[in-house]
């Protein structure tokens, strides 16, 4: 199949206009005709629920929380970006569009980002609207502040907790459709495949998590918010229950696989304290807008950090780039806590940490004013640690935060199964190989809020109103499939838990195809994740049986996807001979050890096509083809 | 295992929400002060896993205290002994070596259990649907900036919104009441002009559908303040009280 990204002609700027009035629409006395799933209900798909429902749609919603309000968007803390301007600093639709497509280090769809800086305007009004309570000033006017890879203030934000309160916005917009009976919401049900009939997407089959029983649901199309698949790595800053099963499963059922490497390393996480450890917490990059970032000058240094006086101190990143100093973008700054961690800098008991000191700002401001502005933080970090960040410089370390890459879409969100959709974390998406700080917020409420809305009644419109069976072969041979597979998993009743298994794919993730990569690496790493895999179906232990609330069923089947995927990310990895952003391939580098990229050969979305069990994937590339931004190395010095 | 602490668990099972429960005891070996409370009881999980029995089933999914998935009694509190922390934030650091702990699920009418420490909590869903929300369609919006709110007041609304939504409150309550979860939603929109043309009708609705689910009256214990993990001020139903005497002196 040829990819064609339907991206619009003409000029940048009146693509999205144009595109949309172009889109077919359908007779809101037709719209309630139509059936379409929502799985996932983070941002994407609980804006993408409630706006499509406003529109008349029969929307049915699955979470596998036992709330829609728990998806993980819920812990996105620092805050949204939107050219609003409100600064007066320079700040425009093109500005954020330009400072997002050169953050991705040049790997993203110029026409998607342009759309994304257009509508983040709206989702502000839109959240205010809603009533989501942001950061204001004494004037009764939104604060803003600058954040990670951006040099202007346009980042909204409501104290650490910009997530949750987007996500409940979103969540109460969702109530709202479902008191008036246009949203069906299953919560504690996990989608385990999509249903095709005709070549088209149309329905899922579904867990009931506290039963176990399997149901069939039918649609005239299905939506994917699933988020990201960056649990692969076993410890990372996802929510234990983040999986890759829905995009999986629709991937082995004909949808590409877009840029599966490109995974984001968050640079400001709490370090690894022992292995008991089951999740990695992340201290808000919002952090580098006051913390400053050192190391000790003398390797192997033991003295407290407040007894290392200020000239035995090395602030790297303002070293290294001074114009952009401890606000690069992550992937840069990630990188260089690694280098020089793995240079003996590092401190604390693993020397796998760096120091992010307040004590400036403290004494600019008062620890009144940083508490204002960073105290759920400095409560949290207190609480993991023990130790008081207003007292003593915080210990930080890079960790695994979000994937770029995700199932492939068109301009119109839809993959390659016409009628399935993909929004939010779960697409492949507009942030290329690098995503900047508050920008995932907006990407997911811009895709479901705005752009599905229109693009979905565009593909509906010429699809049959009539409902859909659930009870036709290709439903009924789906859920068997699916009954069958929940059985090979308790049937292995081998020794080893699932928790081990995904320990282990965690820790060979990492050391393979984490913030470092090479070929050799990445080559040792494909033979091992395929033993692992072998070990996994012929040693698993899964106790329990089907028909009940079962954890360690439900984690089996997503560890099976995560070994799967983990595979693809790592030959993904190894197909890019370059540098870009998140994936730093160690042969391809400047000789100041950034990025090198090589435009000639890989300005091309690697979109990856699933051939059969144990068959090599075929590449497809939609070559990138950038007519406003000129590429150039990235530089932040 | 990675530490030197040694506990005791008195585990709440039950097999479903039909099956009566019981207390099961556990050892807790080679605990680790710096595991969270729940990374001690996957390592619990993990033994029993291992000898082919059913593991304790808890709701958890974020592990930073945000999410508002955990839901357990630790020792006779809500959330356990740490003011202001979620279970999975609670660090073993506050235990004693050789203790006995005691853990429950929610015990509340309106939160039936599912399993082990697992409750249903769509009772809160379905207050929120009755009227926790502004009714505005996407796209028919003004400019963010046309609707100022005093810093004041979208302080107080923000400190209202940090409700997670978890039933600490619920679960501390002698009368099994859920007035902090719904005042605090209520007030969030009370404080803010785009929540004010709603506000008779949402207090009206939601206190409704409060009160069909099962949860109690509030009798001003105030318990749900010293166990809610968030630090939801009992002043939130104080003011849903005076928005719902003004519903009903006034009307619509």
């Amino acid at each position: 199949m040829k990819l064609d990204s339907k991206i619009p002609s003409g000029p940048l700027s009146e693509k999205w206009d144009n595109h949309k009035f172009k889109c077919k629409l359908v007779n809101p006395s037709n719209k309630r005709k139509y059936d379409v799933i929502i799985v996932g209900t983070g941002l994407a798909g609980a804006s993408a629920a409630a706006s499509l429902a406003e529109l008349g749609y029969n929307v049915k919603t699955f979470c596998f929380q036992d709330s829609p309000r728990r998806a993980h968007s819920i812990a996105a803390q620092g805050g949204i970006n939107a050219a609003k301007n409100y600064r007066n600093d320079g700040d425009s639709v093109y500005r954020l569009f330009y400072d997002t497509v050169k953050g991705g280090d040049y790997r993203a769809r110029e026409a998607n980002v342009h759309r994304l800086a257009q509508v983040s305007v709206n989702i502000i009004d839109q959240c205010v609207a809603q009533g989501v309570p942001f950061a204001r000033e004494y004037g009764g006017l939104l604060d803003n502040r600058s954040f990670g890879g951006a040099q202007v203030s346009r980042t909204f934000y409501a104290k650490g907790q910009t997530g949750q309160q987007l996500l409940l916005g979103a969540y109460s917009a969702m109530n709202r459709m479902i008191g008036e009976g246009k949203i069906q919401s299953y919560t504690r049900h996990e989608m385990l495949e999509v249903v095709m009939v005709d070549g088209q997407a149309r329905g899922i089959i579904a867990r009931d998590l506290v039963t176990g029983e399997i149901e069939r649901h039918s649609a005239h199309a299905v939506v994917l918010a699933t988020g990201g698949y960056g649990n692969v790595f076993y410890l990372t800053t996802y929510a234990r229950g983040s999986n890759a099963t829905a995009i999986w499963r629709a991937h082995k059922k004909g949808a590409y696989f877009g840029n599966p490497c490109f995974t984001q390393i968050h640079p400001t996480c709490i370090p690894v304290s022992g292995d008991h450890q089951s999740k990695l917490t992340l201290m808000s990059e919002s952090l580098r807008n006051d913390g400053r970032i050192w190391v000790p000058k003398q390797k192997g240094d033991t003295r407290k950090p407040v007894d290392i006086p200020e000239s035995e101190r090395d602030y790297y990143l303002e070293r290294r780039y001074p114009s952009f100093g401890n606000l690069v973008p992550r992937d840069i700054a990630s990188r260089a806590a690694k280098d020089i961690c793995d240079n003996g800098y590092g401190v604390g008991n693993t020397g796998l940490a760096v120091y992010l000191d307040f004590s400036d700002v403290i004494k600019r401001t008062g620890e009144k004013a940083v508490e204002a502005k960073y105290g759920n933080l400095f409560d949290m970090y207190k609480q993991i640690t023990g130790e008081n960040p207003y007292k003593t410089p915080m210990m930080i370390y890079p960790a695994v935060h979000y994937t770029m890459g995700g199932l492939w879409v068109d301009y119109n969100l839809m993959t390659t199964i016409p009628g399935l959709y993909a929004c939010g974390e779960a697409n492949f998406s507009d942030h290329g190989a690098n995503r900047l700080g508050a920008s995932a917020l907006m990407q997911g409420l811009a895709d479901g809020y705005f752009v599905l809305p229109y693009t979905i009644g565009d593909y509906l419109s010429d699809v049959e109103r009539t409902p859909i069976a659930n009870d036709s072969p290709e439903f009924m041979d789906a859920e068997q499939k699916v009954k069958d597979r929940l059985q090979k998993l308790l049937n292995i009743k081998g020794k080893k838990t699932v928790h081990e298994f995904h320990r282990e794919l965690g820790l060979l993730m990492w050391n393979h195809c984490g913030m470092g990569r090479t070929a050799e690496g990445l080559n040792a790493g494909i033979e091992n994740i395929k033993k692992l895999r072998t070990d996994f179906w012929e040693n698993l232990l899964v106790p329990g049986i089907e028909q009940e609330l079962n954890q360690n069923l439900e984690k089996a089947g997503r560890v099976a996807d995560f070994l799967e995927l983990g595979e693809l990310m790592m030959v993904d990895a190894l197909n890019r001979n370059e540098s870009c952003g998140g994936h730093f391939r160690e042969e391809y580098q400047t000789p100041e050890n950034e990025a090198l990229r090589d435009d000639e050969g890989y300005a091309y979305v690697a979109a990856w096509e699933y051939k059969g069990d144990n068959q090599p994937h075929e590449l497809h590339k939609e070559d990138l083809v950038f007519e406003s931004v000129k590429l150039t190395q990235r530089s932040y010095k | 295992m990675s530490g030197n602490m040694n506990l005791t668990l008195k585990v709440w099972r039950q097999k479903n929400a039909k099956e009566s429960g019981r207390f099961e005891t556990y050892a807790a070996k080679g605990v680790s002060p710096d595991m969270s409370f729940l990374e001690m009881l996957d390592v619990v999980n993990e033994d029993l896993t291992k000898a082919a029995k059913d593991p304790i089933a808890f709701d958890h999914d974020c592990r930073e205290g945000i999410c508002g998935s955990c839901s357990m009694y630790i020792n006779g509190r809500a959330h356990g002994p740490v003011k202001g922390v979620t279970a999975c934030q609670l660090h073993m650091r506050s235990f004693a070596d050789g203790e006995t702990i005691i853990i429950e699920p929610w015990r509340a009418a309106a939160f039936p259990v599912i399993r082990d420490l697992i409750v249903d909590r769509q009772a809160f869903d379905k207050i929120q649907q009755a009227g926790g929300f502004v009714s505005v369609n996407t796209g028919s919006t003004p400019d963010a900036n046309s609707i100022p709110v005093s810093k004041v007041n979208a302080d107080e609304a923000f400190n209202s919104a940090a409700c997670i939504g978890c039933g600490a409150c619920v679960a501390a309550c002698k009368n099994s009441s859920a007035m902090l979860f719904l005042s605090a939603k209520v007030s969030q929109y009370a404080l803010l002009p785009q929540g004010r043309v709603e506000a008779k009708k949402r207090v009206m609705d939601m206190l409704k559908v409060h009160d069909d689910a099962g949860f109690g009256a509030c009798t001003n214990t105030e318990a749900c303040e010293a166990e809610c993990p968030k630090g939801i001020s009992v002043t939130n139903i104080a003011r849903l009280n005076r928005e719902y005497a003004a519903a009903m002196l006034v009307g619509e």
